[in-house]
């Protein structure tokens, strides 16, 4: 068997068994996803420009008359597609483009000011817990098990009654709601990186906690993170939206697609669409989000897969 | 009559992202008759585990069968649908993993697990398969046959576990066994155990079995024949005693160099004058360890009791014993890790504080961990020239293009291509990690490198550059080491002197020669008739020897009274050894046991 093999003597040097490092390669939803987002993102900084009307305009009814008809005093209400309104009327007459296009600012703004506030608290709470340990460990996890017993939507309702619903409030509160998934997950996260050998080996040179938090644990918490905080942002986007829904959101006139779904249901019955741009609108959103999320972690599963074999 | 399994110009490739084909194994054939053992030896990347598994018709993911066939009964399995293979796999070809721990579920009892196989196939029914596993754990020696099928994976040891697999796998009467690797992450003496109930069993049921190891001396005990695998191709085949006694080929004979030499006296480095004879580098004074918080101080569980060990400048001291004597702790001791409770560790002469925090920078940078496991123990978002950065900058303030050459010095110095500087952990063979791990503990020029267990992961031709590389970094350095190992052969070949701890106590250290020679302590006897040698026949002469079967299958209590390793102790003394504690024997050069037995009846 051996003799097959004679004239070339092999160098056996030790086997490589790491290829090289995979960067990121997006397939096609994941670039889709980032399309959908790109494009919102320039709608939420572009929006004042390119829309046709103010977002609380009335539209004047003179724009609705039909040349050649004797009408004086159309309906300005739920009126479909037209050269004046591209995308129809809303139930005061205001033009639907130009306040989903305003939305954008307003929804898309509070979500992620809001998960910034969740993922700020959350990170620092949870890592204060995975480090600190024991006693410190114990507290803040009771608190926030206490916490995110309370029914979300509820205790919502509960803090707008009492203090009333501005924009910053709304922010606030939704980042705190939200900050209590992401401390379980940061925690978590975190206590796994915390006993590994690397970590041991910072200690072991003598660093401070700070120089092991930002360089050990955070760089290595961060890709699940990221992962989560693409979903988590989706979350406060429909959360911010059901609020609107309720009417304890944002406040009138300004706009934002989870209050346009509602204050627009009126006219399903007329057939009109009014109410299913801004629910499309979430919907694009939150889906693409989701695209690149998915993309993302399947990129790091994937290395996860391949370590494995 | 065609063979039970042949394996005929089989072919496997990888594919990559890219969708091209990368030859993992390349046209291996050999074949497995009826109540053969075949192994499949090679380091890890040869393909020594894909081969395996084709036998189940099985490829990892991102793997493909490309050529060849593989026949079982002159049936070739490759081209069969997913529902015939699956019903083949564990009836007629039964799959032992490396990690029995890994593989038992802990929530089900071991009989539900050991049956589990045979009762779906419908092999047998419940009442047989229970009964047949009564039979197995019976020929696999293991205690009380009739009612450990009631227990649960956690209630038997590691050594227990690992055979509990091998009736698990046997019980369907499979026609081929296939064992993954499965004593490689034991001791030595658990070893020996597995490895002698394979072997019996094996033989007693007449069945075939494709063994599966990096481990040369291993092989010589278990197989018929043997297939030497590199990089997927095979380079010897033959019977194990043409192999193992005759090889032909140089990869062999490279496999065979790198088989350390069962521990004797006459290995260890004679001592030389070189290093003055002042304060030891690192000494360990009566320490007592452990875990957990008990009354006055006292840890819940102690793992180390009144441990002295000194390391003198330049010299290296193994410490050895088997998994959870403590040896571990005591590195970690003395790293600070793990305060003790009594006792101090002294750097050159002055008490070190016994927590990390308390000890200045400068005592931190002169006592160095090396960690287990390379790949845990490197940060995988953190490339090679931080990672070895970061303690230059640390310890000696160096910055900019002094600290990148020092860098490239380091990775000179651990025999790694400079270049591997921009790499990332991950992009990197398990041995360069090691390398690596080990350039970062000497980036802080430290005077004591404390190894634990720096091997151990690593199979046979990779850990024994890693151990020349020690070698020569000790002499180029004048570091001096403790190096922590299961295994005596490798602790032989490279320490100085010699620590045996057995459940938290020294029972023996000396210098390597004097340990390694009588008399000895008889855990240390135990120790020495474990290590497998290379050659066929070792196994039933170390069982039949009174030796090693003191050590067969007894947990490590640990004592507070008399000796740790009375009930295993072929020679205790009733009465005595258990009721008082063992005094210290010194018997010159350093060399001390604790036993109550004396100088002649040791040995």
């Amino acid at each position: 068997m051996s003799d097959a093999h004679a004239p070339k003597p092999p160098a056996y040097n030790e086997l490589p068994d790491a290829p090289p490092r995979r960067r990121i390669q997006l397939t096609w939803p994941g670039k889709v996803g980032i399309a959908v987002v790109g494009f919102w993102m320039i709608i939420v900084f572009t929006a004042p420009f390119i829309a046709p009307y103010h977002e609380a305009d009335i539209l004047d009814e003179a724009l609705f008359i039909v040349p050649g008809s004797d009408e004086k005093y159309p309906e300005t209400d739920f009126q479909s597609p037209s050269k004046v309104a591209y995308l129809g009327t809303d139930y005061l007459g205001r033009d639907l483009l130009s306040r989903i296009l305003y939305g954008a600012r307003v929804t898309i703004g509070i979500s992620l000011a809001a998960t910034f506030i969740a993922y700020l608290v959350g990170i620092t709470l949870g890592i204060a817990a995975a480090v600190g340990g024991g006693k410190l460990d114990s507290a803040l996890s009771r608190f926030n098990d206490a916490f995110l017993s309370i029914p979300s939507i509820m205790l919502a309702l509960v803090v707008i009654a009492a203090i009333g619903s501005t924009i910053p409030i709304l922010i606030v509160l939704t980042g705190l709601i939200y900050a209590t998934s992401v401390f379980r997950i940061a925690r978590s996260l975190g206590l796994d990186v915390m006993v590994s050998d690397f970590v041991e080996a910072a200690r072991v040179r003598g660093e401070g906690l700070w120089w092991i938090i930002t360089r050990e644990i955070l760089p290595n918490i961060a890709m699940p993170m990221a992962t989560d905080f693409g979903l988590r942002f989706v979350y406060v986007i429909l959360f911010i939206s059901s609020l609107s829904f309720l009417g304890l959101g944002v406040q009138p006139p300004t706009s934002d697609w989870g209050s346009m779904v509602r204050e627009n249901l009126a006219g399903l019955p007329y057939g009109s669409i009014a109410p299913l741009v801004p629910a499309l609108a979430i919907g694009t959103l939150t889906v693409a989000i989701n695209l690149i999320v998915d993309d993302v972690s399947a990129h790091s599963g994937g290395r996860l897969a391949r370590r494995m074999i | 009559m065609p063979p039970l399994l042949e394996v005929d110009a089989l072919a496997i490739d990888a594919r990559t992202e890219d969708g091209e084909l990368v030859p993992i194994v390349k046209g291996v054939s050999f074949e497995v008759q009826r109540g053969e053992v075949v192994a499949l030896i090679g380091e890890s990347g040869s393909g020594k585990t894909t081969i395996a598994l084709s036998s189940l018709g099985y490829t990892k993911p991102g793997l493909e069968f490309t050529g060849g066939a593989v026949r079982l009964e002159g049936e070739n399995i490759l081209t069969l649908p997913l529902d015939v293979i699956r019903d083949l796999r564990g009836r007629r070809v039964a799959y032992l993993a490396q990690s029995a721990a890994a593989t038992f579920n802990p929530a089900l009892t071991i009989g539900e697990q050991v049956t589990e196989s045979a009762v779906l196939h419908g092999t047998l029914t419940v009442s047989e398969a229970n009964t047949r596993a009564t039979e197995l754990y019976r020929a696999l020696d293991l205690p009380d046959p009739e009612r450990l099928g009631r227990r649960y994976p956690h209630q038997v040891s590691g050594g227990q576990l690992q055979r509990l697999m091998a009736a698990m796998a046997l019980c369907g009467k499979p026609d081929l066994l296939v064992l993954d690797e499965p004593t490689t992450a034991l001791d030595v003496t658990t070893q020996i155990e597995v490895l002698k109930a394979f072997k019996s069993v094996i033989q007693h049921e007449g069945a075939a079995a494709i063994y599966v190891t990096h481990d040369l001396s291993v092989v010589a005990q278990i197989a018929d024949r043997i297939v030497v695998l590199y990089a997927g191709d095979i380079q010897e085949y033959g019977t194990t005693h043409q192999v193992i006694n005759y090889p032909v080929h140089d990869y062999t004979r490279r496999l065979m160099a790198a088989v350390r030499p069962p521990p004797a006296a006459g290995q260890g480095d004679e001592l030389t004058g070189a290093h003055e004879r002042e304060a030891p580098a690192l000494e360990v004074k009566s320490i007592t360890a452990g875990y957990g918080r008990g009354k006055g101080g006292e840890p819940l569980v102690t793992v180390l009791r009144d441990v002295n060990v000194s390391i003198e400048r330049g010299h290296v001291v193994g410490v050895i014993g088997e998994s959870g004597c403590g040896k571990s702790t005591l590195a970690r001791v003395m790293a600070g890790l793990l305060p003790a409770s009594q006792g101090e560790v002294r750097l050159s002469g002055t008490a070190l504080p016994p927590r990390l925090r308390d000890r200045s920078r400068a005592q931190l940078q002169k006592v160095q961990f090396v960690f287990q496991m390379a790949d845990t123990a490197l940060n995988p978002r953190q490339r090679i020239d931080r990672i070895l950065g970061r303690p230059i900058e640390f310890y000696l303030g160096l910055k900019g293009a002094n600290k990148r050459r020092r860098i490239n010095e380091l990775l000179q110095m651990v025999e790694l291509p400079v270049a591997f500087a921009s790499r990332y952990p991950e992009e990197l063979s398990g041995g360069q990690k090691q390398r690596v791990n080990l350039a970062r503990a000497l980036a802080a020029a430290p005077e004591v490198l404390l190894c634990d267990e720096v091997i151990s992961a690593l199979d046979t031709i990779v850990g024994a550059n890693v151990i020349e590389l020690l070698k020569r970094l000790r002499e180029q350095t004048g570091v001096s080491f403790v190096f922590i190992s299961h295994d005596l052969s490798t602790v032989a070949s490279f320490a100085d002197e010699i620590v045996v701890l057995y459940a938290g106590r020294v029972v023996e250290q000396g210098p390597t020669d004097t340990v390694l020679s009588p008399p000895y302590h008889p855990y240390t006897r135990l120790l020495i008739a474990s290590v497998p040698e290379l050659r066929v026949g070792w196994l039933e002469e170390a069982m039949a020897s009174q030796a090693a079967q003191a050590g067969i299958d007894r947990g490590v209590t640990l004592t507070d009274v008399g000796c740790p390793f009375f009930d295993r102790c072929p020679i205790a003394i009733p009465g005595t050894c258990d009721r008082e504690d063992p005094p210290q024997q010194t018997l010159g050069m350093g060399h001390v046991i604790q036993c109550h037995r004396g100088d002649g009846e040791t040995s």
